[in-house]
């Protein structure tokens, strides 16, 4: 579920088909730069209503799942 | 209250593109210009702060049509003025020949919009008619050259604006939230025999991820601050005036708060990240290329190290 949701957001502000991306997906592959990762990190803490930490362990889709199943 | 009368600006002639530092850095304009937007900035070599700043408060003064000695205050925002004592603003005052009180305010680069709240109580409490607010720094002489990460984001500038009596400012409104970590100068260092305290670099560091989400962060929430106390929606605002750090924060901002890209005013691409510069020099700008009418609703945001922020809703 927050998988499913995290990869449409990653769509949208990629503009890209989300059968692009998957849980293995690397932020370099989707070339996402450190301020993208920023930017996107803001739009999960509104969506999920929670607070992330910057952390350089996140360099995946899958890693930012469990950052905000922790959170939850 | 106050109304602005009078915005002006002064650059360093030397400009630098990002292919010029590129000659000594490794970085190219293509990695510069995608993170933040700059392609190029004015840097110092032979003016000092005090010039660019006389400049800047001399063509204000002239465009507001009054002399220095009619000013009943003066108040300057910088980091660091040309000298540690007497303050600029005390220097600028003896450039100017002008016999008002004079002071700095320290507030990064949310330093104007701070000196526009202290200008505003002094209009309240009916102790000043004119005042003058100059705000400055020369970035390139506080960061390491040597640091790619930070070096190409700043430029150099001076602005200045002529406040007179008036009802223009609508609102503002200024925060700090005590962090030193996010963004930081170190002082210069005397030479006491005595000091043991280990000695510090004087160059800017930042934590540039958090400082992004600071900002954009700080800029919707200000802006629907202010707008609510000045009992209006933000898409009555004519032009947002970002602080100019990152073109990516102003973009982010914008969108967050709904505000189309045509309707920010930017310089960020040809100023570089100018400190408590860079909102005057910007309403400058727009003003040169007569992009603002008389009446227009403007929404001032700044953000900075502190951390500090400001906003103000005013007419133009």
């Amino acid at each position: 579920m927050i998988l499913e949701k995290v990869i449409a957001i990653l769509a949208e502000y990629k503009e890209c088909d989300a059968n692009e991306i998957h849980e293995n997906s690397t932020f370099e592959e989707l070339e996402l730069d450190s301020l993208d990762t920023v930017d996107l990190m803001m739009t999960f803490e509104d969506e999920f209503e929670i607070q992330l930490e910057m952390s350089e362990d996140i360099k995946t889709v899958g890693d930012i799942v469990k950052a905000i199943e922790e959170q939850k | 209250m106050f109304r602005l009368l009078s915005v002006a600006s002064a650059l360093p002639k030397c400009r630098k593109t990002n292919d010029d530092l590129s000659g000594f850095l490794d970085t190219s304009d293509e990695w510069i210009s995608q993170r933040t937007g700059i392609r190029e900035r004015a840097v110092c070599t032979d003016e000092s702060l005090t010039e660019l700043l006389t400049t800047a408060g001399k063509e204000a003064l002239a465009r507001a049509g009054i002399t220095a000695q009619q000013l009943d205050l003066i108040l300057c925002a910088t980091i660091k003025g040309d000298y540690i004592t007497p303050s600029q603003a005390c220097i600028i005052q003896k450039e100017l020949g002008a016999k008002c009180p004079a002071m700095d305010i320290g507030a990064a680069c949310t330093g104007f919009l701070y000196a526009l709240d202290v200008a505003a109580g002094y209009f309240v409490r009916k102790k000043v008619q004119k005042v003058l607010v100059l705000a400055g720094d020369v970035m390139s002489k506080l960061v390491d050259w040597k640091d790619r990460s930070t070096c190409v984001l700043f430029g150099d500038a001076a602005g200045a604006a002529v406040l007179g009596e008036g009802d223009a400012l609508k609102s503002i409104s200024l925060s700090a939230k005590g962090n030193i970590d996010f963004l930081n100068i170190p002082h210069v260092n005397g030479n006491s025999p005595f000091d043991s305290i280990p000695e510090q670099e004087s160059f800017l560091a930042m934590n540039g991820q958090e400082v992004y989400r600071f900002a954009v962060s700080s800029i919707c929430h200000d802006v629907k601050e202010v707008c609510k106390q000045a009992s209006i929606s933000i898409s009555e605002l004519d032009w947002l005036v970002p602080h100019q750090a990152n073109l990516r924060i102003i973009e982010s901002a914008a969108a967050k708060l709904k505000i189309p890209m045509e309707h920010c005013l930017t310089g960020i691409e040809i100023l570089g990240n100018t400190s408590a510069a860079s909102i005057p020099v910007v309403l400058d700008k727009a003003q040169s290329e007569s992009k603002l009418k008389t009446g227009e609703l403007l929404a001032l945001s700044a953000f900075g190290a502190g951390l500090t922020t400001g906003a103000c809703v005013l007419t133009w």
